[in-house]
Parts: structure tokens; C-alpha cells; sequence
């Protein structure tokens, strides 16, 4: 096997693999459609260990943060930037300039900000100015409704808003986000597959990277949202937790389906 | 891999106005080196190996290392000095970023990336992009098509003092070196296994 000529399908980057922490009191949860929380070990640990098996990078979600007025521990942070070898984004109840500052500080390569950034949308910009858009991760929660239009959900998903996905997805574009993690509502914790709908939608009209969420059981589904919906990275967390899914496995698959990925 | 404990090198890592310093402190403590983080002159000439990192914008950095004359003294540095991202892109003579006059170590100039396939290589590059034609000791162990972790809205493009290239639609420096100076775009802090043995490689081999 040579992984050294694997210059496929185009890609400029490698397609992303990145397994995401939730995070609750020190410690990884996963809940299924945002409830019914499961523990699924320590967060160093586990992060280090998917830095090990080949992820590109690590997302870790402080779920409970927005709601509980609580601040992402800056301590947790800070451990996890001394264990793990890869690029990091930490998020969960961001929302002022200075949080980012300390959890950058503390190590955090990224920062992921969701409902504040929709509350104050001017918060995007006032990161990206004093840190660098590549550092703003802009989450959206998205939910299609049954007249087939994707909407914009805040407070993890517990808020509905009017406002379209994609309208959102340019606006945090235009004001300077350096990433767009779309997760969709109906298809996290189904392992049903991703939104490739609304996915595609915003990788071909957006102008800045697309991490989907959402969905991803098999790995065909994997292959399906890099091809089909043009994505840049694919983010998941029960599939990689519970051992469903090995991530060398993963890469080997979807290298051999012609699929740009990092060995 | 065999590690030594006694530290034989003393290894400083230059403290200025740009983000992951940190970072860089933590991966050598990974690999088991230790640094110190500083900006006194005497600590830096006293110094084994000197690494300048740095994500941040060029004309404010430049500012702040000539406010406090660490530009004149980065140039005079006579040890093994490894440049990060920003860092090798302030060893060169030019950054268009915001038109920034830099310490002219490389010769070569900064420019912003302008694709043409605006879809398919979006800027800034964010992300882990191959680097090709590796010379020097400092790749030593490396394979050509390597996987590095970039993150860059500007490039240096090929020159004599290129050691290591990457292509982003078109052939760049991924890394460059003269004399005592080394500089890489990638973050070797951020890349994995990688950029440990390219860390190791600077440290022990350089």
C-alpha cells in the first residue's frame, strides 16, 4: 500500500476527520438529538488517543456552558494543549473577546462561538480582528423545517429562530469566521448519514471551509458528505467513542474511494 | 524513539506580540526538551537554538520587534535559529501584509495568495497540505508527501533558499533556509508526529 500518492479527487487540503468531545463536568458525553446524555470517558485521554489513530484535528464542546451561564474551563484546556499533537477548537458559552482570549491562551488553536455570535453578530469581527479568522470556528445548529427550509437554532438547539441557514452561514462569512461547523438537527445522533442538502448548499455558496455534523454512522456516509455535499471536514462523536467506526479505517477507506485524506 | 533527559541544548523560544508561543512550548515538552520563553537579549545570545513563532500580522509584529530592537538582534544571531509561520515570513525581505519592510534574511518576498479556483483553495489555507523536495538535516527521517498543518493567508514562493516546497495551485516555500536560519510555514507544533521529528531534527540534528 502507498499512501504517498494519494493525490485524489482534487482536493487542495486533505478531507478532515474530526471527532468531537462533548464535554460535561471534566468529562465526554454524547447525547443523542442534543439529550440523553451518555459518558464516554476522559477528555485528555481520549483526545490524545484519536491524535494517535490519525484525526485532524479535535473538537471539544462545553454542551452545558450556554445554558448554565458556565465559562469552558480554561484549566481543561490548557491540559488538553499539552497532551495532544494536533490543532484544537474548544467551545461552549463563548461569547466576549476576552473568553477567546483565554481559552487561546490557555492553548486552544480555534474557537467555536454559536449563539452569541447570532445574539451580536459584530462579536465575529472584533475576534477576528484581534486574533486571526482562522481561529473563529462559527457553529450553526440548523433544523429543516417541513416546508423543506433549513432554520437557524440557538441555545443547542432548544431555540427556534426565522432565519435561514444559508442567509446566516453568509452573513458569519462576511463578517469574518473562519470556518462553518454545520450541524443538522434532524440527522445528529440518527447515524443516518449527513445533511447533504443543506451541507452542499453552503460548501458551494459559502466561501469559507464547511465542518458538517450530524449524522455520520457508516462509512459510506463519510465518503457521501466529502463528495456529494463538497465538504471540507466531517465531525462526529458516538461512531469514534463507541468503537463503530476505527479512524485508520476510515482513511483507508475513503482513500480508496478516491478520497484526499491525510495518512 | 530513544530520549536523553540531560538537557545539552539550551533552547530559547522568542517571546514577542503573536499568538502560539505556547503551543510551541508545549510540543517540546511533548518530545522531552526543555525551553524557556523570553525576550532578554543576553538569554537569547547565550542560547543553543533560538525559535521565532508566531501566527499574527506581519506589520504589527515587525513593530514590536523593533520597538524593543529584536529585530537587530534576531539578524545578529549567530546559533541555529528556526523560524515558525509568521515567523520565517519575518525573515524574509517583504510581506504585503500591509506593506511590511521584514528582516531580509531570506531573500525572498511575501506575497498574498490569489487563486484563481477560488472554490477549491480558499484563503486563508487552513488545514494539512503536503510538503516536497525536502533537504537539509532538518527533514531528516521525513518522507516527501508528508502531511503538515498550515495555517496562511500569505506565502513565500520557491527561491534558492527554499528547502522544502508545498502546492497550494501553485509550488510555494514550505520551508527555507540560510546560514544558521531555518524557517518553516507549517506549524511542526501542530503536526503530529511529524512535526515532532522536525522538531527533534532542529534540536538534535542541527
Amino acid at each position: 500500500m502507498n499512501h504517498s500518492v494519494n493525490q485524489a479527487s482534487g482536493s487542495a487540503l486533505a478531507k478532515r476527520i474530526i471527532p468531537c468531545l462533548d464535554i460535561k463536568d471534566g468529562r465526554t458525553v454524547k447525547g443523542t438529538m442534543f439529550e440523553n446524555l451518555r459518558d464516554a470517558g476522559d477528555p485528555v485521554e481520549l483526545g490524545a488517543f484519536y491524535a494517535t489513530q490519525g484525526a485532524d484535528e479535535l473538537v471539544f464542546l462545553d454542551i452545558t456552558a450556554t445554558v448554565e451561564k458556565r465559562k469552558t474551563l480554561a484549566n481543561l484546556v490548557n491540559k488538553i494543549a499539552h497532551h495532544i499533537n494536533i490543532p484544537f477548537t474548544v467551545g461552549g458559552g463563548v461569547s466576549a473577546v476576552d473568553d477567546v482570549n483565554i481559552l487561546l491562551e490557555n492553548g486552544a488553536d480555534k474557537v467555536s462561538i454559536n449563539t452569541a455570535a447570532f445574539k451580536n453578530p459584530a462579536l465575529i469581527r472584533q475576534i477576528a480582528k484581534a486574533f486571526g479568522s482562522q481561529c473563529v470556528v462559527l457553529a450553526i445548529d440548523t433544523k429543516q423545517a417541513p416546508d423543506g427550509e433549513w432554520y437557524v437554532y440557538l441555545n443547542g438547539g432548544r431555540v427556534a429562530t426565522n432565519v435561514k441557514c444559508i442567509d446566516w452561514a453568509a452573513q458569519v462569512a462576511n463578517e469574518g469566521a473562519g470556518e462553518i461547523l454545520l450541524t443538522s438537527m434532524n440527522h445528529d445522533g440518527t447515524k443516518a448519514g449527513f445533511a447533504l442538502d443543506i451541507t452542499q448548499q453552503i460548501s458551494e455558496k459559502i466561501s469559507v471551509p464547511v465542518i458538517a455534523s450530524g449524522g455520520g454512522g457508516s462509512m459510506k456516509h463519510f465518503a457521501d458528505v466529502f463528495t456529494i455535499a463538497k465538504a471540507d471536514a466531517a465531525l462526529a462523536a458516538s461512531v469514534f467513542h463507541f468503537k463503530e467506526i476505527a479512524i485508520p479505517d476510515l482513511k483507508e477507506y475513503l482513500s480508496n474511494e478516491k478520497i484526499h485524506v491525510r495518512f | 524513539m530513544k530520549q536523553s533527559n540531560k538537557m545539552s541544548n539550551k533552547i530559547v523560544i522568542l517571546k514577542y506580540n503573536a499568538g502560539n508561543i505556547q503551543s510551541v512550548l508545549y510540543a517540546l515538552e511533548r518530545i522531552q526538551i526543555e525551553a524557556i520563553v523570553s525576550d532578554d537579549a543576553d538569554l537569547l545570545a547565550a542560547a543553543d537554538k533560538v525559535i521565532f513563532p508566531g501566527v499574527g500580522e506581519a506589520s504589527t509584529a515587525m513593530q514590536y520587534l523593533k520597538e524593543r530592537n529584536l529585530d537587530q538582534l534576531i539578524i545578529n544571531l549567530k546559533q541555529p535559529v528556526l523560524g515558525i509561520c509568521l515567523g520565517m515570513q519575518l525573515m524574509c525581505n517583504f510581506s504585503e501584509e500591509n506593506n511590511t519592510n521584514c528582516l531580509g534574511i531570506f531573500n525572498e518576498q511575501v506575497k498574498k495568495f490569489t487563486p484563481l479556483d477560488k472554490q477549491q483553495y480558499k484563503v486563508p489555507q487552513i488545514g494539512w497540505n503536503q510538503i516536497k523536495h525536502l533537504k537539509t538535516n532538518l527533514f531528516e527521517g521525513i518522507e516527501n508527501n508528508a502531511y503538515c498543518y498550515f495555517v496562511h493567508g500569505y506565502y513565500a514562493a520557491t527561491g534558492l533558499d527554499t528547502i522544502a516546497t508545498a502546492n497550494y495551485e501553485m509550488d510555494y516555500s514550505a520551508a527555507l533556509h540560510k546560514n544558521n536560519f531555518y524557517g518553516v510555514q507549517f506549524h511542526p507544533e501542530k503536526s503530529a508526529a511529524i512535526g515532532e521529528q522536525i522538531l527533534k531534527n532542529f534540536i538534535h540534528n542541527i
